[in-house]
């Protein structure tokens, strides 16, 4: 038997080592994945369709301003109604804390894996890119489908609004007319919704990720979830 | 002069919980020599799994210190513990974590991952170690499409990837039947044998009796007596019969 005196210090992961192992884990969580993803998913849905909505709407409005067709008696009001403000808010929040807990509940369920990394000489940072890394998949992939979900529940609510007048006018890009709000277009929007879902799924688990990193592995195997 | 592994010194652990504070160890001393096998037995909350956390760098002790390899464990960096964990040190609990994201094979592979070793080399030690534990059709199956005893036995082959000096077993045989238990203490015994690995086991097992080199009694927080070999031998005589 090799007699040892020395500790020596532990060596980092390689990156792709580290996607590897990220990558095997999202595969066989499939199921499991599924489900938070679902969490991001609904939120950015959310918060896009609202915002698409609203843009469509004032698409549509200054369309009717425009052209020579006489639309609705007072819809061109100037600017986003206070309403719509305060809706595209209150999705942000609902999106923001949705995601959040999802990836809290994700990480929570794994505490036990993470004692048991670090039993077999896992390092905190690693544990932490780990999650990093699985969570950003995630919160891509997620917060790709809700936002093209969204897309097309405000497009399905447009139909029903304007007709097929929505296709003419549709705000896929942005816009900044003179004596209307400016638009950022819906592509943008998609855009920002997957960088947004991916951001807080990234930063909802990488605080519970990082603190349960911290833990002595000890406690973080007891949680019994 | 023995060769001690493993030398703790007036450990004292204490979990506080609000107010209150629970002392689970109460000052343990003592000594491991390199290859022997300890059973720590001792009724059920008398501090046998603290003990095990803080022998195996799992956790800090309150008071006191642990020496391995002569190396106290309390002046040693992050990175430092990480490694003796990963190099030192074989784990084995009695609810197996394997972590199920894994194969057996993945499971196996994943302390040498952290290790550095180089991809091929990992997968033929991982192999042969599975191997070795009565494995080898089973490889690649998930930890939730093995059995108990299986399982267990994934864990030893994971504890034995980097070549521990100690194998540190939290009553490993608690959750298997009877049959399944002596294969996997002999298992066990066998790598103390062969390979001269440290062994130090909490256990509640009555089957450990006749493979420890020592038993050490824990009470309380506090070690109660210490059992050697030739007093383990005649007490087997009594219990023998009525296992
Ligand atoms: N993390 C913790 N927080 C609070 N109390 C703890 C914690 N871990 C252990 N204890 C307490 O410390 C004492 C010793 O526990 P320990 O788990 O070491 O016992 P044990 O001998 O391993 O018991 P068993 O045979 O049931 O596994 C118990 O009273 C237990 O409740
Ligand atoms: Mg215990």
């Amino acid at each position: 038997m090799h007699q040892h005196t020395r500790i020596e210090e532990q060596i980092d992961l390689p990156f792709l080592e580290s996607l590897r192992i990220s990558f095997q884990s999202l595969k066989i969580r499939f199921g499991r994945s599924i489900i938070t993803t679902a969490g991001i998913t609904l939120g950015i849905a959310f918060l896009v369709s609202v915002w698409t909505n609203n843009e469509i709407d004032l698409a549509l409005q200054e369309s009717g301003r425009s052209s020579t067709i006489a639309n609705l008696e007072e819809t061109s009001e100037q600017g986003i109604s206070t309403k719509d403000i305060w809706l595209i808010i209150m999705s942000l929040i609902v999106c923001v804390v949705g995601i959040a807990n999802s990836m809290l509940m994700a990480v929570t369920e794994r505490f036990r894996e993470i004692g048991t990394m670090k039993c077999l000489g896992a390092l905190d940072g690693f544990v932490v890119r780990l999650f990093l890394l699985e969570s950003g998949f995630q919160g891509f992939a997620g917060a790709l489908i809700g936002a093209l979900l969204g897309t097309l529940g405000a497009v399905a609510l447009g139909l029903k609004d304007y007709g097929l007048d929505l296709f003419f006018y549709f705000p896929l890009l942005p816009a900044t007319p003179e004596d209307a709000p400016m638009r950022i277009g819906v592509l943008l929007l998609i855009l920002f919704g997957c960088i947004l879902g991916m951001l807080l799924a990234v930063i909802g688990s990488s605080f519970p990720a990082w603190r349960a990193a911290k833990l002595p592995p000890a406690e973080a195997m007891r949680t019994e979830v | 002069m023995p060769d001690i592994v493993v030398k703790t010194e007036d450990v004292v652990k204490e979990y506080r919980m609000g107010s209150n504070v629970l002392r689970a160890l109460d000052g343990i001393n003592i000594e491991i020599e390199r290859g022997e096998y300890i059973s720590l037995m001792g009724p059920s909350g008398s501090g046998k799994s603290t003990l095990f956390n803080m022998i195996g760098a799992l956790d800090r002790p309150t008071e006191g210190q642990v020496y391995i390899d002569g190396q106290n464990m309390s002046n040693l960096s992050q990175r430092q513990i990480a490694a003796f964990r990963c190099h030192r040190v074989g784990y084995i609990f009695q609810s197996y974590n394997l972590l199920n994201v894994r194969t057996a094979h993945g499971n196996v592979t994943l302390p040498m991952i952290f290790a550095g070793i180089p991809d091929k080399q990992r997968n033929e030690k991982a192999e042969k170690l599975l191997d070795k534990v009565g494995l080898g059709d089973r490889m690649y199956h998930l930890p939730d499409e093995l059995s108990g005893g299986q399982r267990q036995r994934v864990a030893i082959a994971r504890a034995l990837a980097n070549d521990p000096s100690i194998i540190l077993a939290d009553e490993p045989t608690a959750n298997l039947d009877t049959i399944t238990g002596r294969e996997i203490i002999d298992l066990i015994k066998q790598l103390n044998i062969e390979q001269g690995v440290t062994v130090i086991s909490a256990t509640h097992d009555l089957k450990m009796l006749d493979v420890s080199d020592r038993i050490v009694d824990i009470r309380d927080g506090l070690v109660e007596r210490i059992r050697d070999r030739d007093e383990i031998e005649i007490q087997i005589g009594e219990v023998g019969g009525h296992e």
